[in-house]
């Protein structure tokens, strides 16, 4: 870890209690190949925070390591105080308690969209159908899709795909959502759909961790932008501050890219 | 004058043309395949008709006064065909499906499970189907371990041995075709492993190889008749029979038209699924 990021991953908050996720010195390779190299953060509750940085900074594989689909090389990963990098927990149990939006590839394609959302309440929380369904309905009518419950996933355009994709992430009121460049495999104008319903949910109080490219969303709905650059958190701030006035030379540069386009 | 009021149902004068041209290279084309085909079998039935043997083939392979002789026994055979078949067919589906399922087992705890399942994929897919019936038919009885069975049901286990081979290849390979995105969407509901494999990957796995799967039964419909070596009378023993007492192997033919006539709805089921599939995938979904 750089002595700048050291700095500045210190210098935001000082650990509190009601952080609902704490990542503690995360590391992960892929064979020789470092990608997190020493990764600290703290999401408090109600917070949106968006992890930015170039491809293949990190941003993904953090995610899929908060979600237990990647094991970690070393460091410790808590979810309101339980320690779920532990080998010992259940990592079934630990899922259940997050909702994860991923790029593509959500949506179960042989199953109706009611049947998709209701899924884990009915599976996992062992909820009945009667609840469960009507919880779910209530849910994608409040996203305007309640007249696509009986389709087919392939039914729906690619916006109305993820959004089905993140109510059904929210259905089981998850401890923290997870959202994972949700909007890269969509055509363009679909993309403020998508990002409507998370500018919502944020508003709502829902805590949120989310990888994007989408900088000027970042800045308007996140409260902290994380910068990530080869495998350590280089630069975090207020997302007025870090758009505004970064204070890393790389930071700059990256968001340079984005300037203008 | 005002011009013609726009509208934009009414096909335009190109079109109308367009559509005429279709119309009359349809009608020449089933023209043109309607004679090919009255001269082509014309062609094929002289050459045949004149070879210098034809009346001699013609009553012994084709004499409609055996075949009606021979259809009670020939009938009576196939209906232990059916019966076979029938009992395979769930066999098959079981034993392959959990070998596939075993293949696909993450662990080191399941290694060996794993390296069983291989094992067995790689010896039935390469011993021929009659050894496996003389193996199994004669060989396990003669254990003297089970109590004595027919040779109708050591035949029908041997066919659920090597066809499982095949089925569990195609299922994995079902399994491994559907998007590993899926699994980890499944993962991430907090769905087990066990609970994954059920309702997301198995059911989307079964779909993708459907066609796959029909055909394997089509060739298993007719691979039945084997078992007719292990002295079970069926359709195939049956016309044996037949025709070793009037010198007449019209029965042969009986018996392969009807297994024909067999396996005919579901070669047809094969291809009407495998069209409907590909003209749903060609509407284009995302997921």
């Amino acid at each position: 870890m750089t002595g700048g990021a050291r700095e500045a991953a210190a210098g935001i908050r000082p650990a509190s209690t009601d952080a609902v996720l704490r990542l503690q010195g995360v590391r992960k390779s892929f064979g020789a190949t470092p990608v997190l190299r020493g990764i600290d953060l703290e999401v408090r509750e109600h917070e949106v925070v968006a992890l930015i940085g170039a491809s293949g900074s990190g941003k993904s594989t953090l995610l899929r390591c908060v979600t237990l689909l990647e094991g970690l090389d070393d460091g410790q990963i808590f979810l309101r105080g339980d320690d779920i990098s532990d080998p010992r927990v259940d990592a079934d149990r630990v899922r259940a308690r997050m909702g994860v939006v991923f790029q593509q590839f959500n949506l179960f394609p042989h199953i109706r969209v009611l049947d998709n959302v209701t899924l884990a309440a009915r599976r996992v929380l062992r909820e009945p159908r009667a609840s469960a369904e009507a919880r779910a309905l209530e849910l994608l009518d409040r996203v305007g899709l309640a007249d696509k419950a009986r389709e087919y996933p392939d039914r729906l355009s690619g916006g109305q795909q993820q959004r089905v994709a993140i109510v059904r992430a929210v259905a089981t009121s998850p401890e923290v959502l997870l959202l994972d460049e949700i909007t890269s495999a969509l055509d363009p104008e679909l993309v403020g759909e998508v990002l409507d319903l998370v500018r919502e949910l944020a508003a709502e109080g829902t805590t949120i961790v989310m990888a994007t490219h989408e900088m000027a969303f970042a800045r308007d709905v996140a409260d902290r932008v994380v910068f990530l650059d080869g495998g350590v958190v280089l630069e975090q701030g207020p997302a007025a501050q870090l758009f505004a006035a970064p204070r890393e030379e790389r930071t700059r540069a990256f968001l340079a890219r984005y300037r203008g386009a | 004058m005002p011009t013609r009021p726009f509208d934009d149902t009414a096909p335009s004068a190109v079109e109308l043309e367009r559509r005429a041209y279709r119309r009359r290279q349809t009608t020449r084309s089933v023209a043109v395949s309607l004679v090919s085909t009255i001269v082509f079998a014309a062609l094929i039935w002289l050459t045949v008709v004149n070879t210098p043997g034809f009346e001699r083939v013609r009553q012994s392979f084709f004499d409609l006064d055996v075949a009606i002789a021979a259809w009670p026994r020939v009938i009576e055979g196939l209906w232990v065909n059916i019966q076979v078949l029938a009992v395979a067919v769930v066999g098959v589906a079981l034993l392959g499906t959990l070998l596939a399922v075993l293949r696909t087992l993450r662990g080191p705890v399941f290694f060996p499970l794993r390296a069983l399942a291989a094992a067995y994929t790689d010896l039935f897919r390469g011993l021929p189907l009659i050894i496996v019936l003389f193996l199994v038919g004669f060989g396990v009885p003669g254990l003297e371990l089970f109590p004595r069975n027919s040779a109708q049901f050591w035949g029908t286990i041997a066919l659920i041995l090597t066809y499982s081979a095949y089925v569990s290849e195609v299922f994995r390979a079902g399994i491994e075709a559907v998007h590993p995105s899926q699994r980890l969407a499944a993962r991430s509901l907090g769905l087990s492993h066990g609970q994954t494999m059920r309702i997301v990957v198995l059911p989307q796995a079964v779909r993708k190889v459907t066609p796959a799967l029909m055909n394997d039964f089509v060739a298993m419909q007719k691979d039945v008749g084997l078992i007719s070596v292990l002295g079970v009378v069926d359709a195939v023993r049956a016309a044996q029979i037949e025709t070793a007492q009037n010198f007449n192997f019209t029965p042969y033919v009986l018996a392969g038209l009807l297994f024909v006539l067999l396996a005919l709805p579901m070669i047809r089921l094969t291809d009407w699924y495998t069209a409907r599939l590909r003209a749903r995938e060609q509407i284009g979904s995302i997921v």
